[in-house]
């Protein structure tokens, strides 16, 4: 009884979007004073007004909202649909001192409160090198060449009407860009998962696979073993992509993204999908691809996605993204209502394929238990995993662990530092630590 | 497996696709791109120089243009940092000598500038060349990107100052690159074949092998790192970056109202310190436009905040009217930004 005259709504105060017992007064003064006078009369075993409104239930059920009680919106008021406005809080964001100009700098998709594997459209994160353009599709063209000759029979051009009438293909595919969780090399740097791990996003891809394109332009594959893309914004991003990986048909050159177009930001009309390599390979806004016979050291593969060792060396042209996971809810920079039953849950990828086993500890890692992961699991996609938790209220360290198809297992800080060190920035890809104390804040700490 | 000549020969004979494995077999899809076409557009260098265009420039020439067109955002010396990390120093002629960058392993560099990471000269080249300066890129000449390349590899000390970098020498100054033995390919991070196979890397081999243990899998739990006070703050209210209901809330790190004073009322004191206010209305023009209408004229133009900064830093006339602002060089860069940021959103 105690507990319902504290809890109106769960029947229970939350900090927020429940009624305080001021407003159930309020509620209790209003039109509902012909039903609880009733309820009155009916119960007039109860003490006190205060308790009698509690036990009679919630007003949200006793009293139908204006919702019930009215007439809603016609058919295509919003001919493109948005999310509802209590969603206001989930946007993607900057980290701020992180670029120093927009046109240049990184977004991060909100994973803390994203369900499921596939990120909305509008939240996927952003990585523009020299900002980004609506490109009109009726002007855009994709040009297959040779770096002579001798490697392509014929140099071809391609108009988004040609490209969209070739067999294609739709896949789900994430896409983490090589310096996710780069501010992490170190120490701990941000607050929550959306800074730690948001330049990370997954959709289902359709286009035509780049293979269908190399042999349409009659490609001797014998010699070209290296293919570079390139981009039609300002700064013509440029990447090399082995050959290998186009004639297993993987590669593909995607025009539409979760249903629709590609969005502008995120390459439109056309963009090159690398599964499980870096972002920075899928070639936005892609006008070109070369067919050629060496590797190309771009500037984005010989002054920036380099790797940095403790021996002073970089490591030129690391492009997988390896097995990684996180814990997306509860996560950094969250408070957690109550103790009791949680749902905990997260993501898991590989870059070398399908995620086998996802493992939580909620001990920092010194005993684990295998969670739920959701199916169908997909080749080299976000991987949904869950299990059950009773947080009994005082402190704990969440941790999970990724294992993939190839028995590769998520490395802890402790072992990647090991042999990487700090300085590293890109592919870091850890085990995150989330730490819970009792007030039920959750915070970012590194567990060795 | 495709057979190259006997295609070509038929191709030639019959001069209509075959369909040896699927070469043109689409039809109606696709068309021969032109010569002219492919020139306009094959622009990228390779390591080995296949793409180079002819051409040259001296440092002296390269001095003129790097202040006339990328100064203003690298510096005059490509040490700024204020738009991106700087473009030159950190390297010794030591480093010169040994092709390994030394700061990159003792940790005495401050900042890895473009030069302390760069091994093939090429690599520059195309990039200046495909995409600066950033606000105009492709503007430059061969000719130009020569003499741009010329002035940092000067201020590397890697060229004398009366040198003239060309088509013919750019081969030489590659093997005097401070860091050009600085790259290793021997990771497992390559998705295609590996070097022992004419690729690169070690065939997919990880370098970390953590294994799956259940129980009791060390004696205590050793924590690194825990996130500073500083950077629960840093960025913004978390509260209001997540939902508001569910099984959790964000965290209050800020309270609504030191958020929402931090953010408006500190941009407003900051314009108002700076003397903005005395010039510009919120709403409308006083001396220069007021700020709603610097938003409505730059509403769908991307690159409109770092012109704009740079307006504002070094003042000017004629887009509004005649009159000039006068340059705003004593404020902080940092502080401009702010304001142009600030004012470009709703000034809110
Ligand atoms: C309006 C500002 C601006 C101007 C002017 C400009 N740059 Fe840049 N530059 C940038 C930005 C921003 C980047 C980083 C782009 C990115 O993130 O890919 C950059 C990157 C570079 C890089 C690569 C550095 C590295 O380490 O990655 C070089 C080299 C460079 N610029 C040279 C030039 C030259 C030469 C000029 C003049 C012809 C020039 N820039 C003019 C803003 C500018
Ligand atoms: C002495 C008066 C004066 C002061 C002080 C002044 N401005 Fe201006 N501002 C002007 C005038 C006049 C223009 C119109 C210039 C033009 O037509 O190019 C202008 C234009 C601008 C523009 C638009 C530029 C463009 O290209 O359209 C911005 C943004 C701006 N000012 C911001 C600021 C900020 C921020 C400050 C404070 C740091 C400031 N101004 C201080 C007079 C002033």
């Amino acid at each position: 009884m105690g507990d319902i005259v504290k809890q109106p709504g769960r029947l229970r105060p939350a900090p927020e979007n429940f009624l305080s017992e001021e407003q159930v007064k309020a509620v209790g003064s209003g039109r509902r004073d012909f039903l609880r006078k009733s309820f009155l009369v009916a119960g007039a075993a109860l003490a006190a007004p205060k308790l009698v409104r509690a036990a009679e239930g919630d007003p949200n059920i006793l009293e139908n909202p204006a919702w019930t009680t009215s007439l809603g919106l016609p058919v295509a008021t919003n001919p493109y649909g948005m999310p509802s406005k209590f969603e206001s809080q989930l946007l993607r964001r900057e980290s701020p001192g992180l670029a120093r100009v927009g046109g240049a700098s990184v977004s991060f998709a909100p994973l803390q409160g994203l369900f499921g594997i596939i990120t909305p459209s509008g939240l996927h994160f952003e990585r523009h090198h020299q900002g980004w353009h609506d490109i009109d599709p009726s002007k855009h063209r994709l040009m297959v060449n040779g770096s002579d000759d001798s490697l392509l029979k014929k140099a071809k051009v391609y108009t988004l009407d040609e490209l969209m009438r070739l067999p294609s293909v739709s896949r789900i595919h994430f896409i983490e860009c090589g310096a996710n969780t780069g501010l992490e090399w170190g120490n701990v740097a941000v607050p929550t998962v959306q800074y730690t791990h948001g330049m990370l996003s997954c959709s289902e891809f359709t286009g035509v696979p780049l293979k269908v394109l190399l042999e349409d332009c009659g490609v001797d594959y014998k010699k070209a073993r290296y293919v570079l893309a390139e981009g039609a914004d300002g700064s013509s991003m440029t990447r090399t992509i082995p050959m290998e990986m186009v004639e297993s048909g993987e590669v593909f050159v995607a025009y539409g993204q979760n249903g629709e177009m590609l969005r502008p930001e995120n390459g439109y009309p056309l963009r090159l999908v690398v599964p499980g390599v870096q972002g920075v390979s899928w070639v936005k806004w892609l006008r070109r691809i070369e067919v050629g016979d060496k590797p190309y050291a771009t500037k984005d593969e010989a002054v920036h996605y380099i790797d940095l060792l403790p021996s002073g060396q970089h490591r030129q042209y690391s492009s997988i993204q390896e097995a990684k996971s996180v814990i997306t809810t509860p996560s950094g920079g969250q408070t957690l209502l109550d103790k009791g039953f949680f749902n905990v849950s997260g993501l898991a990828w590989s870059g070398r394929g399908r995620i086998k086993q996802v493992d939580v500890s909620f001990d920092g890692g010194i005993n684990w238990k295998t969670a739920r992961i959701e199916g169908p699991v997909q080749n080299k996609a976000l991987t949904r995993f869950n299990v059950d938790w009773v947080w009994d209220g005082s402190p704990a360290i969440l941790q999970s662990r990724a294992m993939d198809e190839t028995g590769f297992v998520q490395p802890t800080y402790g072992q990647l530092r090991k042999v990487r060190g700090t300085k590293s920035i890109y592919h870091n890809n850890a085990i995150q630590s989330w730490k819970v104390i009792e007030s039920g804040e959750v915070s970012n700490v590194q567990v060795l | 497996m495709f057979r190259f000549s006997k295609t070509i020969l038929v191709f030639a004979l019959f001069s209509a696709s075959t369909a040896a494995f699927a070469f043109d077999k689409y039809q109606g899809v696709g068309r021969p791109a032109t010569p002219a076409e492919v020139k306009a557009w094959d622009i990228d260098v390779r390591p080995d120089f296949k793409g180079l265009p002819k051409g040259s420039g001296s440092v002296e020439r390269g001095n003129e243009v790097f202040e006339e067109k990328c100064a203003s955002c690298h510096g005059s010396f490509g040490e700024s940092n204020e738009v991106f990390t700087p473009l030159a120093g950190g390297t010794t002629k030591d480093d010169i000598k040994t092709g390994n960058v030394k700061g990159l392993s003792s940790g005495e560099l401050p900042q890895r500038t473009t030069f302390t990471k760069v091994a093939t000269i090429s690599t520059v080249f195309d990039y200046i060349q495909r995409a600066m300066p950033w606000t105009a890129p492709k503007s430059l000449k061969a000719d130009e990107v020569y003499a741009i390349l010329a002035y940092l590899l000067n201020l590397q000390e890697i060229v004398p100052a009366d040198f003239t970098l060309s088509d013919k020498n750019i081969a030489d100054v590659q093997k005097l690159l401070p860091n050009r033995n600085g790259m290793t390919t021997d990771h497992g991070m390559w998705p295609g074949a590996p070097a022992k196979k004419g690729g690169i890397g070690n065939g997919g081999k990880p370098d970390t092998a953590n294994k799956v243990c259940m129980k009791n899998c060390k004696p205590e739990v050793q924590i690194g790192s825990t996130l500073p006070d500083y950077a629960r703050t840093a960025h913004g209210e978390l509260r209001d970056q997540n939902r508001s209901f569910g099984p959790v809330r964000g965290t209050q790190t800020l309270g609504p109202e030191a958020a929402k004073k931090a953010a408006d009322a500190g941009t407003l004191d900051l314009a108002t310190k700076s003397g903005c206010m005395a010039c510009h209305g919120m709403k409308s023009k006083i001396v220069g436009p007021g700020y709603s209408e610097v938003v409505a004229r730059y509403k769908d133009q991307t690159d409109a905040e770092s012109r704009l900064i740079a307006k504002v830093k070094a003042g000017g006339q004629g887009v509004w009217g005649s009159i000039p602002m006068p340059p705003n060089g004593h404020l902080k860069d940092e502080d401009i930004t702010t304001l142009v940021k600030w004012i470009l959103s709703g000034s809110k």
